[in-house]
């Protein structure tokens, strides 16, 4: 455990004093990508006078996105509710199943297929009909988010307390810890690593899986606002949502980073 | 047999395949007494380490502490494996507290056994430390007072100092026939370092290679305490000597 737990040698260098200069240096690079795939678009867009229906110019974006501000907020909201929701039934089912099949090896036997199949559902054509059965209302948004996200969860749940070594699971065999104190002990603080890994992985998609299933039907919600505009032809707003679901999706990416500090400060520690 | 603090008595333990691993494995240490396990690599340490430290049940044979059954019984021996195994999650204080945890000792009480500890184990004001910020041997020296904490009649070292550099691992040796003497520990050490087992033992069970018997038991008869300059001394040179024979089955 000593090797396998001990925090790789570059996240040193993560929160080393002057980490600040660090991450500039790690931002600088894509930022600079950005910039000029925004510049080229810009120039394309101008000198070959596209119409802003097909291809509006990065400026349009941002400019109606500004304007329609009120409204892409009023559809942000729901869209963050239903991922919260989701994202929580998501976990609360990941820990549930991963927690069952560590002390159950038929669970194990019996599961793991079952979860794997799980991923092989398509979920363009699912989405549709949790619809038709279930309505506009919350639940079937929360079924399409929980399924696309619990899987990366479940798994490295179930990976991170497999990883428990033998010769830490025999040193608590011998101390006379029962089935559930090994767990408590060892083999759940020594899975968070991973389960943060999955987090992240998980909520990645969260906001997307939102964003799909209202695509398909509801009431409110940045998915909906995008079918709407897009009928309309209103293509900058359409990419105006598509930007704020970029933003969502990033900032609860790298709250997971803070979440994981204060939940195991002990890892990531040079 | 029945004075021994640990009774080894006819074990036997097969696994699938052509050799049975134990077989008939048979031996005792007296009370206070340091006696050292060694034999070929493959020939079955683990499993009969495994089997007195009660992880594992023989297929026959009993393992008696103190006269009495402890066959697959965990209580009775403290083990302390090859690695640390020191949670980088927990500080040392607590990583050295686990054991009694377990056993639902209240935490402020096992804390303050341990503490009492820190300071003959050279780990005195590193006890809210991580063990990252600990050196090898202060590492093992953790490990070790968190199965000595435990207060069990046998302490069973599983090759603890066999990840140290060869410095580090004369210290931690000297340090270890110290702490010994003063604490008066029951021990019973597997090593494949014939050095070790001939600097800290009084007495050497020879394994033989697959199936594991006891191919002999030499006594070691050097005085106490024992300094790390006796290893230079001819009579320690001949204890050496005696061991190689019989691990190499000339004896």
């Amino acid at each position: 455990m000593t090797t396998s737990l001990r925090p790789p040698e570059t996240s040193a260098a993560d929160r080393a004093p002057g980490g600040g200069a660090r991450l500039a240096a790690r931002l600088a690079p894509p930022a600079v990508l950005v910039a000029v795939g925004l510049v080229v678009w810009q120039w394309y867009v101008t000198v070959a006078d596209v119409p802003p229906q097909v291809l509006p110019s990065p400026l349009r974006v941002l400019e109606q996105g500004w304007a329609y501000r009120d409204q892409i907020w009023a559809h942000t909201v729901p869209t963050l509710q239903v991922t919260a929701v989701g994202f929580a039934v998501s976990l609360a089912v990941g820990w549930a199943i991963a927690i069952a099949v560590d002390f159950s090896p038929w669970l194990r036997r019996a599961l793991t297929p079952l979860l794997v199949a799980s991923q092989t559902l398509p979920i363009i054509a699912i989405a549709p009909l949790m619809i038709i059965w279930f309505g506009f209302g919350l639940f079937p948004k929360v079924v399409v988010i929980a399924l696309v996200t619990f899987f990366p969860i479940t798994v490295g749940l179930i990976e991170g307390f497999a990883a428990t070594e033998q010769q830490a699971t025999n040193l608590l065999r011998s101390m006379g810890a029962s089935r559930w104190q090994q767990f408590r002990y060892v083999r759940l603080p020594g899975a968070m690593p991973r389960f943060f890994t999955a987090l992240r992985i998980g909520i990645t998609y969260a906001v997307t899986g939102a964003i799909f299933a209202e695509y398909v039907g509801a009431t409110a919600g940045l998915g909906i606002f995008m079918s709407l505009q897009k009928n309309s032809f209103r293509t900058d707003l359409v990419l105006a949502a598509v930007l704020v679901t970029a933003l969502l999706s990033v900032a609860l990416f790298l709250a997971t980073y803070a979440v994981e500090r204060l939940v195991i400060p002990w890892w990531r520690r040079g | 047999m029945a004075d021994g603090k640990l009774a080894i008595d006819g074990l036997h333990k097969a696994f699938p395949g052509p050799l049975p691993v134990l077989d008939g494995v048979a031996f005792d240490v007296a009370p206070g007494e340091f006696v050292s396990l060694i034999g070929p690599s493959g020939c079955g340490k683990s499993t009969l380490f495994n089997v007195i430290a009660g992880l594992e049940t023989p297929d026959a044979g009993r393992v008696l502490v103190d006269g009495e059954d402890a066959t697959g019984r965990v209580d009775h021996v403290a083990y302390m494996p090859q690695r640390d195994l020191l949670f980088p999650w927990r500080t040392v204080l607590d990583n050295t507290t686990l054991g009694l945890e377990v056993a639902g000792v209240p935490k402020r009480e096992a804390r303050e056994r341990a503490r009492r500890l820190f300071e003959p184990f050279g780990l005195s004001g590193f006890e809210s430390a991580r063990p990252h910020e600990l050196s090898g041997g202060m590492r093992q020296r953790a490990a070790l007072l968190r199965t000595v904490v435990l207060d069990r009649p046998v302490l069973l070292l599983d090759e603890p100092f066999g990840a140290l550099d060869s410095l580090t691992r004369t210290d931690m040796q000297t340090w270890l026939e110290e702490v010994r003497a003063r604490f008066g520990w029951t021990v019973l050490l597997i090593t494949h370092d014939i050095r070790e087992a001939a600097f800290l033992s009084d007495r050497v069970v020879v394994l033989a290679p697959r199936p594991t018997r006891v191919r002999c038991e030499v006594t070691v008869d050097l005085p106490r305490p024992r300094q790390v300059e006796l290893i230079t001394s001819t009579r320690f040179a001949e204890i050496e000597a005696e061991l190689l024979a019989a691990l190499r089955g000339s004896s």
